[in-house]
C-alpha cells in the first residue's frame, strides 16, 4: 500500500496550488461567494482544460486522464486549501463518480466525456445527506422513470447541465438523469430547483423538488453500491477538509508568531503552544488516515472502514482547527474582515455533508464487527 | 561484506561453536572473542563495524537459530554505547567487555527529587578530594539499581557556572558504604524504580567520562540511545524453555530483567483487549461505548499509519521535517488516555474490583492504575508539547529564568 506521494504526484500538487494561488486569493473567494452562480467560467475553463483537474480521475476511454482517488484527492487537498470557488465537487466528485459507478457503459459514454472537459456541469441529488442507509426514503420513481418528491439540499444544483438522481423504485433504488438543458425549469415538469441560504457561501445550496417529472434511468443502485460511492466522495471531502485545516493551522501559528501581548509574541505562552502541539498531533492523524483512505479506495480494495474513519477525524481536526483559529486571533478573529470565517464556514458545513463524524464513527464500528 | 557472506560465515561458525552447555558467562565470553557479540561495534572493542542493518540480520540469525545472544538489556545498552562514544580507551577495555558478558549490570543515576523535567538542574553534588571524587546526593526512578554493579550518574562538579555547564559525568561502582538502594512503590503497586541515595559515595578520578564540564554532552548520547531503545521490544526473541546449562541461566536472568516491565503494556492501554471485553459484556451494543471504541481504534490505526509515513519519508531521504518522536510519545498519551477511559465504560462498577478474580485476571484494573505513567516517563506530555510548538512548529521560545550560575537559580529546597 502506497505510503507517501510520488515524485509526479507531488509535481502535480505543486501545479495545482500555484495555480490556486493566482486564482483563488480570499479577495476572488469573497467576490464569488457573492454572487449566484459563485464561480468564474474562465478559471473553471482552465482548471478542466489546462489543468485537467475534471477528468483527473476518468478512465481515458472517456475522456479522463485515467487516474484514481489519490490524484483526486490531492486536487480536492489544494482546492479546500485555497477554498476554490466552483462546482468542482458537485459536478467532479459527486456526480461523476455517480456515473462511473453506477451508470450503464451507454450512459457513461454519452455523458463523461462532457464532464471530463468541463464542458459539461453535473450535480448528484441525494434525498439524505446524512447516512447512505436513508437515501430513497422521500425521492421515487414510478415505473415510466417520472420523479416525485424533494431533496432538500442538493450542492450546485444551480450551476448544472444535468442532474443524476438516486430514486427509490420498485424493488430497491434507481439511477436517474434529467437533462436541464432539455427540461426547463418550468411547473409544466414539475422540477424545482430553489437556491438556499448556505452557512458556507463558498458551496452553492439548493432545493430540488419532483412532481412527476419525466427523468430517463441510466443504471441500477445497490446499497453496497451506494455505500462504495458514499465512501468515494467522504475521501475526497476529507481530503478537502485537510487541506483547509492545514492552511488554517499554519496560519494561526504564523499570527502567534506575530501578534505582542504583555511584551511577548503571544506564541511564547505555553497555554497556547500546547494548543497547538495537540492541533499537529491531531492533524497528522488525520492526514495519514485520508491519505490511507484513498491508496485503499486505489487499490480497488472493497468497501472497509477506512473511508468513514476519514471522513470523522477530518471533520472533527478541522472544526478543531477553524475554533481555534478564531480563539488565537482573539476578537478579530471574530469579524467579517478577517479571513478566518471563510474556512470556519467550510469547516462547519464540511462536517455535517455526507454524515456527521459520529454516524461515521458507527459506521466504521459495524464494519469492524463484520470483520473481526 | 555481502548480507549473505555475513550469513553463512555466522552460521558455520555457530555450527562449531555454540553448545546450550555452557555456562552463560562462559558462552559470552566465547562470543566476544569471536566478534559475534556486539557487531556493530567497532573492531578495536569487541565489534566489526557492521551497519545497524547488518546487525539486525545478525540478531535474526541468532533468533532463528534460538541462540543465546550478549547482554543487552537497556540500562546496560545505554551505559555501553555512551562509554563506547565519550571513554579513554582505558574505560572501554575495563568495562565494555564485562557488560557484554553479563558479568555487570549497570544503572542510570539521572533525574532527581529537584529535577524531573529539568534534568539539567541536576544538583548532586561531585567535588575532587584527594585524587577522588566524593559524592553526595539523591537519585529517583533508577530501574534496576537493586541489581546494578554501576551506575552512569550525573553529577554537578561546578556550582559558580551556568547550569549545563556545570555538570560532569561519572561511572559508579553501587558496591560501596556510600551508596544506599531503596525501593520505590508505584500507585499500582509495583516498585520498578528505586531511589539511589549517595553519601560521601567515591568515585576513582580515572572514571569520570568524557572529561569535567562536558556531563550535559555526554548525557545528551546516553537520552539520545534511550529515546531509541522505546521503541524496540523488550522481549527476548529466544525461547527459553530448552535444556541446557545456558538456557536456565539466561532464563534468570531474563526474569530479573524483565520483572520491573511486566506493566509496560497495561500503561499502554491495552488497546487490544477493548474489542473483546466490548463482545463479553455486551458492551458493543451501546451507541455511546461504540463512539468511544471507534474514537480510540482510530488513533490506534492513525498512529501507527503516521508512524509509517515517518519512517517511508525518513527512508527515502526526504529533507521534510517529520516529528515523529516527540508526536509519537504524545499520540501514545492520548491514546492510553482513551484506552483508560473506554476500558472504565466497558467494565462499568465492576472497574472497582483489583486482583486475580476482577476483570481479565486484574489487568484492566492495572490498566486504570498504570495510564497515569506514560504521560510522564520519559519526558511529560507537557514537555513534548513544548519541543513541537518550539522545534517543529518554532513558536517562539519562553522567557528564561534559569541563566547565569547554578547556584543563583531558584531551586527546589
Amino acid at each position: 500500500m502506497q505510503l507517501t506521494l510520488s515524485e509526479d504526484q507531488i509535481d502535480f500538487q505543486d501545479m495545482v496550488a500555484r495555480f490556486l494561488e493566482a486564482s483563488s486569493p480570499p479577495t476572488e473567494v469573497r467576490r464569488l461567494m457573492a454572487t449566484e452562480s459563485g464561480y468564474d467560467p474562465e478559471v473553471w475553463r482552465r482548471l478542466s482544460s489546462e489543468l485537467g483537474l475534471t477528468g483527473i480521475h476518468i478512465p481515458e476511454t472517456w475522456g479522463g486522464s485515467g487516474f484514481g482517488p489519490i490524484e483526486l484527492g490531492i486536487a480536492t487537498e489544494q482546492m479546500g486549501r485555497y477554498l476554490y470557488c466552483g462546482p468542482f465537487f458537485a459536478s467532479s466528485v459527486m456526480a461523476t463518480y455517480a456515473l462511473l459507478q453506477m451508470a450503464s457503459d451507454e450512459a457513461k459514454t454519452a455523458l463523461l466525456p462532457g464532464l471530463a472537459a468541463g464542458e459539461t456541469l453535473g450535480c448528484l441529488v441525494l434525498d439524505d445527506l446524512n447516512d447512505p442507509v436513508k437515501v430513497g426514503s422521500s425521492l421515487a420513481a414510478d415505473a415510466s422513470g417520472h420523479l416525485q418528491g424533494t431533496a432538500p439540499l442538493v450542492v450546485d444544483a444551480n450551476n448544472a447541465d444535468l442532474m443524476l438522481v438516486v430514486a427509490r423504485e420498485t424493488g430497491g433504488l434507481g439511477l436517474y438523469l434529467l437533462d436541464l438543458l432539455e427540461i426547463q425549469d418550468t411547473p409544466a415538469n414539475g422540477l424545482r430547483i430553489t437556491p438556499r441560504q448556505a452557512i458556507d457561501e463558498t458551496r452553492k445550496l439548493c432545493r430540488v423538488s419532483f412532481d412527476h417529472t419525466p427523468a430517463v434511468r441510466i443504471g441500477d443502485v445497490t446499497r453496497q453500491g451506494l455505500n462504495r460511492l458514499w465512501d468515494h466522495i467522504i475521501v475526497a471531502l476529507a481530503h478537502e477538509m485537510i487541506g483547509g485545516a492545514q492552511r488554517l493551522f499554519d496560519s494561526t501559528i504564523e499570527y502567534t508568531r506575530l501578534r505582542y501581548q504583555f511584551g511577548r509574541p503571544i506564541g511564547s505562552f505555553q497555554g497556547l503552544k500546547h494548543r497547538c502541539a495537540d492541533l499537529l498531533v491531531q492533524l497528522e492523524f488525520a492526514r495519514s488516515v485520508t491519505f490511507h483512505a484513498a491508496a485503499c479506495l486505489d487499490a480497488g480494495n472493497e468497501v472497509a472502514h477506512e473511508p468513514a474513519m476519514a471522513k470523522a477525524m477530518a471533520s472533527d481536526l478541522y472544526m478543531e482547527v477553524a475554533r481555534t483559529a478564531i480563539q488565537l486571533r482573539g476578537g478579530i478573529g471574530f469579524t467579517w474582515e478577517d479571513d478566518t470565517h471563510l474556512w470556519f464556514k467550510r469547516a462547519k458545513s464540511a462536517e455535517v455533508f455526507m454524515g456527521s463524524p459520529h454516524l461515521h464513527r458507527e459506521r466504521m464500528m459495524t464494519m469492524l464487527e463484520a470483520i473481526s | 561484506m555481502k548480507d549473505e557472506d555475513i550469513r553463512k560465515e555466522l552460521e558455520s561458525w555457530l555450527d562449531e561453536h555454540w553448545s546450550p552447555d555452557h555456562s552463560l558467562v562462559a558462552w559470552r565470553s566465547i562470543l566476544v572473542d569471536a566478534g559475534w557479540a556486539a557487531t556493530h561495534w567497532p573492531t578495536d572493542f569487541h565489534g566489526r563495524g557492521f551497519t545497524s542493518q547488518q546487525a539486525q540480520l545478525v540478531q535474526q540469525v541468532f533468533a532463528n537459530r534460538n541462540i543465546v545472544p550478549a547482554a543487552s538489556s537497556s540500562p546496560r545498552g545505554l551505559a555501553a554505547e555512551t562509554i563506547l562514544a565519550h571513554g579513554t580507551d582505558e574505560q572501554k577495555a575495563r568495562y565494555l567487555r564485562p557488560i557484554l558478558t553479563g558479568e555487570h549490570a549497570w544503572c542510570q543515576l539521572f533525574s532527581e527529587p529537584g529535577s524531573g523535567s529539568d534534568l539539567a538542574g541536576a544538583s548532586t553534588r561531585a567535588a575532587l578530594r584527594d585524587g577522588q571524587w566524593v559524592i553526595n546526593g539523591q537519585k529517583v526512578w533508577n530501574t534496576s539499581a537493586h541489581h546494578a554493579d554501576f551506575g552512569i550518574l550525573l553529577a554537578r562538579t561546578n556550582f559558580d557556572l551556568p547550569k549545563h555547564q556545570g555538570l560532569s559525568y561519572f561511572l559508579i561502582s553501587m558496591h560501596q558504604p556510600g551508596v544506599e538502594v531503596r525501593p520505590l512503590r508505584q500507585m499500582n503497586g509495583h516498585a520498578s524504580f528505586n531511589e539511589v541515595f549517595m553519601t560521601d559515595a567515591v568515585v576513582p578520578a580515572g572514571d569520570l567520562l568524557g572529561g569535567e564540564g562536558n556531563g550535559w554532552a555526554v548525557a545528551a548520547t546516553t537520552l539520545s540511545y534511550e529515546r531509541q531503545s522505546f521503541r524496540g521490544s523488550r522481549r527476548s526473541a529466544v525461547n527459553l524453555d530448552l535444556p541446557g546449562r545456558v538456557y536456565e541461566e539466561y532464563a534468570r536472568e531474563q526474569a530479573i530483567a524483565n520483572e520491573p516491565y511486566s506493566w509496560y503494556p497495561q500503561r499502554e492501554g491495552r488497546v487490544d483487549l477493548v474489542m473483546s471485553r466490548a463482545r463479553e459484556t455486551g458492551a458493543i451494543k451501546d451507541p455511546a461505548i461504540r463512539q468511544e471504541i471507534a474514537r480510540l481504534l482510530s488513533m490506534q490505526q492513525a498512529n501507527g499509519l503516521t508512524a509509517a509515513v515517518a519512517e517511508a519519508k525518513r527512508r527515502s531521504g526526504s529533507n521534510e521535517i517529520v516529528p515523529s518522536g516527540s508526536i509519537g510519545k504524545l499520540a501514545a498519551s492520548i491514546i492510553a488516555r482513551q484506552a483508560a477511559h473506554v476500558h472504565t465504560m466497558i467494565a462499568g462498577a465492576d472497574a472497582m474490583a483489583a486482583g486475580p478474580d476482577s476483570a481479565v485476571d486484574g489487568m484492566i484494573a492495572e490498566v486504570l492504575l498504570s495510564v497515569p505513567a506514560i504521560s510522564i516517563a520519559g519526558g511529560t506530555d507537557e514537555i513534548q508539547r513544548n519541543i513541537i510548538a518550539e522545534r517543529v512548529l518554532g513558536m517562539p521560545k519562553e522567557t528564561r529564568s534559569d541563566t547565569g550560575p547554578f547556584r543563583d537559580i531558584k531551586r527546589n529546597a
